[in-house]
């Protein structure tokens, strides 16, 4: 069924009782031509491009929980596409392009809110490094924006911007284009697309061993039992290394718990993203009125889905030094997702030493920005066994040749 | 919060610590190959259980040590000297 107005409509007059199910809960065939293994927004969204794009619809995606369960459910759901180099510019602007469109392609209101990103500078140094950001961002063909102190509180007059704070804010840019969209309804409009175009989308099934002949994936052993594939993509963020490590092969990347948290709902204060990369603070406002504060990560490897105290105690002293505002309200919730951190803190994108087998993974702090793009390219290499353009900077060969894409000191969040 | 063992100053709070990363990694010789040398300083085993990594007491004695500690529970297993063979 198509969503519209009409169908709204209609179901005004039957009680809204005429909807069908979004996306099919499968289960397993014994061959597709091409498995997916994780149901988080990269997993779906690849599914659903190599149908869309490349007409491939024999597809199954295998989730060991529930669809968006993961990470997808655990971020604090902002898209941006404010980086340095030229190859992570067109890659993040390409993914924030299609999250423009995303909506209308989907058919499912992934509530896109572009009220932009303001990074603030605390310091004359970063006011410089600031400068030098937003003109390399324009120079790789993104709008960007220097704010004075007073454009700063412009947009933001809940920030303390008296002399006397302890965090003086100096000034900063904005990426106007940036903001929010709802992590739940990009997992499940990805699903309800993939599904209608005949993807398999299949939950609780984990997978166990990856089947070989001759050196070559043939499909995977999982919960549910066998299931061949001519080609395996893997797109698990923080559980890469595990799947890889079944695989038979290893990945530069370390798995960490990334926290974030919401208070609870207030009226309307703060209608932009604010980020201090100095205090590593960033924080909005969700649609609900919940203030979203995320931050640095708990600097040890973790697999357990949860923060530390340590680390929201400093998030949170971040978010009154620049808000002494919210210091009134109440925590309603936090939650961590483990995040696949890579020293360049660049994706990976491509093939694995495996044939058959191909990985996007690496997204680290910023995976959900990059949901649709991850997904394109890696149907991309799925469906034709070559690099997409864009993700031709980001293979894995880079760690022995030294060809690093450095955005760790680049990317917003210290990691 | 963690409470990490330091061997010379005992249990501490974790926000005194901080973590150096995998142990016992041996820093292959000049004349190895680039294959060699990214596997040396990128590539991991990252295990989800037990994982030996080295701590450093850094608001405290400042002294490194030893660590094998479980990633999915974060309990420690054993802490030993940062010069002594895994357990």
């Amino acid at each position: 069924m198509k969503y519209s107005a009409w169908q709204l409509l209609r179901g005004a007059l039957s009680g809204q009782r005429h909807w069908p199910q979004a996306w099919r809960d499968a289960s397993p065939k014994s061959r597709y031509d091409i498995i997916i293994v994780g149901g988080g927004g990269h997993g779906l969204a690849s599914a659903y491009y190599l149908a869309k794009n490349h007409g491939i619809t024999n597809v199954a995606v295998l989730e060991r929980g529930w669809i968006g369960g993961g990470n997808t459910g655990r971020n604090t759901s902002i898209v941006r596409s404010n980086y340095l180099f030229p190859e992570s510019a067109r890659l993040y602007d390409f993914s924030l392009q299609l999250y423009e469109g995303l909506s209308q392609a989907l058919n499912f209101n992934i509530m896109l809110s572009q009220r932009g990103l303001v990074m603030l500078a605390h310091s004359r140094h970063d006011l410089d490094a600031m400068s030098r950001w937003a003109n390399a961002m324009r120079m790789n063909g993104i709008a960007a924006e220097i704010l004075t102190r007073d454009e700063v509180g412009a947009l933001a007059p809940a920030l303390d911007l008296s002399p006397q704070a302890r965090l003086p804010v100096l000034g900063g840019f904005a990426q106007r284009r940036a903001g929010t969209a709802r992590h739940d309804a990009v997992a499940w409009g990805y699903a309800r697309a993939a599904s209608a175009l005949g993807v398999d989308i299949i939950q609780n099934c984990e997978v166990v061993d990856f089947i070989k002949e001759r050196g070559r994936v043939v499909g995977v052993n999982t919960s549910r039992g066998r299931i061949e594939a001519e080609r395996v993509g893997i797109a698990a963020a923080g559980h890469s290394s595990v799947l890889a490590k079944l695989a038979g092969f290893r990945l530069p990347v370390t798995s960490y718990a990334l926290q974030a948290m919401v208070s609870e709902p207030i009226k309307p204060v703060l209608d932009t993203v604010i980020l201090s990369p100095g205090t590593g603070a960033y924080v909005s406002q969700s649609d609900k009125g919940e203030i979203v504060m995320g931050a640095m990560l708990d600097l040890f490897p973790s697999y357990a889905q949860r923060g530390s105290f340590a680390v929201k105690q400093a998030i949170i002293a971040a978010t009154l030094e620049l808000f002494p505002c919210f210091s009134r309200l109440n925590l309603m919730r936090q939650w961590a997702g483990i995040v696949d951190v890579v020293h360049d803190s660049s994706p990976i994108i491509g093939a694995t030493p495996i044939p058959n087998l191909f990985i996007n993974c690496g997204w680290g702090t910023g995976g959900f920005k990059a949901i649709p793009v991850g997904g394109w390219t890696l149907a991309h290499v799925l469906a034709t066994g070559q690099n997409h353009p864009l993700a031709e900077a980001f293979q894995l060969e880079r760690f022995v040749t030294g060809r690093l894409v450095d955005e760790a000191a680049a990317s917003g969040i210290a990691h | 919060m963690l409470q990490i063992p330091c061997i010379h100053c005992g249990l501490r709070d974790e926000s005194e610590f901080s973590c150096g990363g995998t142990s016992h990694m041996t820093r292959p010789g000049l004349e190895q190959s680039d294959q060699v040398w990214g596997e040396y300083l990128f590539f991991r085993d990252n295990p989800k259980g037990l994982h030996g990594e080295r701590w450093r007491h850094s608001q405290g004695c400042g002294q490194w040590f030893n660590l094998v500690r479980n990633t999915v529970t974060h309990a420690i297993e054993s802490v030993y000297a940062i010069t002594d063979p895994p357990p």
